[in-house]
């Protein structure tokens, strides 16, 4: 193996899989701190997301969100951007796909209704994506920055809007009026029940195969079409990506709308899946969920796919581990999140030096 | 006119309660960020360190092992940051992503774990906490108009961390601009590759501007829990370690430009409480969000150069990959 083989193979494999390792080990490392027997704690948790079929179902829907504010996070990392306001954006987002479930024409197909309602997810997550964008490729402010204060604008937008002006007349929570039957993604166990077949009901809906649907859009545009190219181009060198005549500007631009519009359909999921109303919070942790699970994936959508189930796990087992070991509470997938960017996020190259110096004897040797 | 005035005082008086941690996380921001690490962890540090601030002076019944605690705490997350960014040269802006939701989740689970309550730590009775200082002399001074009210209510009656934390700005000015400290801080942020020449550490500087910064970080958050209020709760920090960081931004890296955004947006949230739900002459009522969400949109419209420049420090969020 030449040296070049062997760094990507380090770089590639083996360097990912020592870092989600050790993310899982200070997770073990945790549960021990406060009293908690590691395996045992692993046996509750993969029961609750597999040993039955409602659990199975949980599991999928918190994937589906999980894959949406990945690819979100993933395309905008390819074009060397930080997206980190995926929170905001899915936020926004939902407010599309609400506005159309609330105002349009209830009495016409399902079948126009829901697609009209995904493109409302799409084009206000981009919308909210456009501003930091613009600022960040023509006036010269950071995204990360503005994304971040993004995110705040959206979450007092958002309250202001459920408070005063989308709120359903005498309901005194901050939440609007019901969407009409016709702009309801199907539940997976209806779709099931009307072929026949009876499973446990659970909040499961058709999003989870627009979910794949759009991870292999993401693919085939990222490595197959002309502008994906660019991306990549632009994220690999900006000074290369001038030269061949790429527009980075305009690069970063295009990017971010891709990036919010991914983000903006976590709405659909929630909203138009099971929620069946806008309300507050719906959002909450899946856009930061999304900088975990590119950075698992190693921003590739079937990474991605694979990333964001197993958070999906992580997020329906530690719902009822919660609910089995009364010392432990759900929020130790929050600590597992933290770790896991931690680890293979900014602790990246933690292993790095040890690994070519480990094999720097068997290199000479050969 | 005489309601007016004390309105006006009480607002400037609860601002100075609210600013206290902004200027204590943004001055941390201002060593990281000097010295060219980049710190979106401020928030996380924060909420970690009024968390255990709050649980130390809960269990030993006193707030200044509490605020040691706390400052150990974030001085930890601050070490972190730096074995990520310094020493593995790893994406600063995700190291900090990964201490606010490690800071989020821990804070959690910790309560659960040691006090057997989602979220919160148990509440503080008297002097377990920093209680309000009457400044000498306030009885001979009340007597005089106006400048009495100012004294009594503006001046005298704060705690400790508050005055804490308006003397640490000229401290910190003296610190960047005065000493030999500063000077080689203020070049590792702008030209590290000067520094290592100068046979300087830039690892060890950035380092120590990180440890600057975990110390502050740890002040403000116990301030949080066992000064301003007298527990811990869920998520208390509310993002004031991301309004502390666009109040560094604002200011321009510079200490008392910062104090003034610091000022200015502690102002902002001190008038978004009073002005919930009041109906003010021809405006009307102001949304409470459009308050809240302005530190915000000042920084957004500031970052994008619309109002004066903000060019942050060169060498900002690069790890400094010495040659060989």
């Amino acid at each position: 193996m030449t040296r070049d083989r062997r760094l990507s193979w380090i770089n590639g494999l083996l360097l990912p899989l020592f870092n989600v390792l050790t993310a899982f080990l200070a997770t073990a490392v945790v549960f021990i701190l406060i009293d908690v027997n590691p395996i045992e704690a692993t046996k509750i948790l993969i029961y609750g997301a597999f040993g039955y079929e409602e659990g199975i179902g949980y599991t999928l829907y918190y994937t589906t969100n999980f894959i949406f504010t990945g690819l979100a996070v993933a395309v905008a990392f390819h074009a060397g951007l930080f997206n980190i306001g995926g929170e905001g954006q899915a936020y926004v987002g939902g407010l599309g796909t609400a506005l159309v479930a609330l105002y349009i024409d209830p009495t016409l197909s399902a079948w126009l209704i829901i697609p009209l309602g995904i493109s409302g997810g799409l084009l206000f997550g981009a919308m909210w994506a456009i501003i930091p964008a613009y600022l960040q490729a023509y006036r010269g402010s950071h995204i990360v920055i503005t994304t971040i204060m993004f995110n705040f604008l959206a979450s007092a937008l958002m309250v202001y809007l459920l408070v005063h002006v989308l709120r359903e007349v005498g309901q005194m929570s901050p939440q609007s009026k019901d969407f009409p039957d016709s702009a309801w993604i199907p539940f997976v166990h209806d779709v099931f029940a009307g072929m026949g077949y009876k499973i446990a009901e659970s909040p499961l809906n058709l999003s989870f195969i627009i979910a794949l649907l759009f991870s292999a859009l993401v693919w085939f545009f990222l490595w197959h079409t002309r502008w994906g190219f660019a991306i990549r181009a632009t994220g690999k060198s900006n000074d290369a990506a001038v030269y061949s005549g790429i527009n980075p500007k305009k690069i970063i631009v295009v990017t971010m709308c891709i990036s919010g519009a991914l983000a903006g359909l976590v709405g659909i999921n929630e909203l138009m899946g099971v929620q069946h109303r806008l309300l507050l919070d719906f959002n909450y942790g899946y856009g930061f969920g999304g900088i975990a699970v590119a950075l698992m994936g190693r921003n590739h959508p079937i990474g991605i796919i694979i990333a964001a189930l197993l958070f999906g796990i992580l997020y329906q087992g530690g719902m009822d581990l919660a609910f089995e070991m009364q010392s432990v509470s759900r929020h130790i997938i929050v600590v597992m999140q933290g770790l896991v960017i931690l680890f293979c996020g900014g602790l990246e190259y933690l292993y790095r030096p040890i690994l070519i110096r480990f094999l720097a004897p068997i290199e000479a040797s050969e | 006119m005489n309601d007016l005035l004390l309105n006006l005082i009480l607002t400037l008086d609860a601002s100075f309660r609210v600013c206290t941690p902004l200027i204590f996380a943004s001055m941390a921001g201002l060593f990281a960020e000097r010295s060219g690490v980049v710190d979106i962890g401020l928030e996380g540090k924060l909420l970690m360190s009024a968390f255990i601030a709050a649980s130390a002076a809960s269990v030993f019944g006193s707030p200044w092992i509490g605020l040691l605690f706390a400052i150990f705490a974030s001085c930890i997350f601050a070490m972190i940051h730096g074995l990520a960014s310094i020493t593995f040269k790893g994406n600063q802006i995700v190291s900090g992503v990964a201490i606010n939701i490690l800071a989020s989740g821990l804070t959690m689970i910790l309560t659960l774990a040691w006090f057997k309550s989602g979220g919160i730590t148990p509440t503080l009775q008297g002097d377990e906490r920093f209680l309000s200082i009457t400044l000498p002399g306030v009885d001979i001074i009340d007597h005089i108009p106006i400048l009495g009210v100012i004294y009594r209510e503006l001046i005298s009656g704060h705690n400790i961390l508050v005055y804490l934390a308006f003397a640490t700005v000229p401290l910190v000015w003296w610190v960047v601009y005065r000493t030999r400290f500063g000077l080689r801080l203020r070049a590792v942020g702008e030209n590290p590759k000067a520094v290592d020449t100068a046979g300087l550490s830039v690892e060890g500087l950035r380092y120590k501007a990180l440890l600057i910064g975990g110390i502050l970080c740890g002040i403000g958050g116990a301030y949080i829990a066992i000064a301003h209020n007298a527990q811990f709760t869920k998520e208390m920090t509310a993002g004031q370690g991301f309004i502390a960081l666009a109040a560094l931004i604002f200011g321009k890296w510079h200490p008392y430009k910062v104090l003034a955004a610091c000022f200015l947006f502690g102002f902002l949230d001190a008038l978004a409480v009073r002005l919930q739900g009041v109906v003010l002459p021809v405006i009307g009522e102001i949304p409470v969000q459009l308050i809240e969400a302005t530190p915000y949109i000042l920084t957004v419209i500031l970052l994008a150069g619309f109002i004066g420049k903000a060019i942050p420090p060169k060498a900002s969020a690069q790890p400094y990959i010495k040659e060989l």
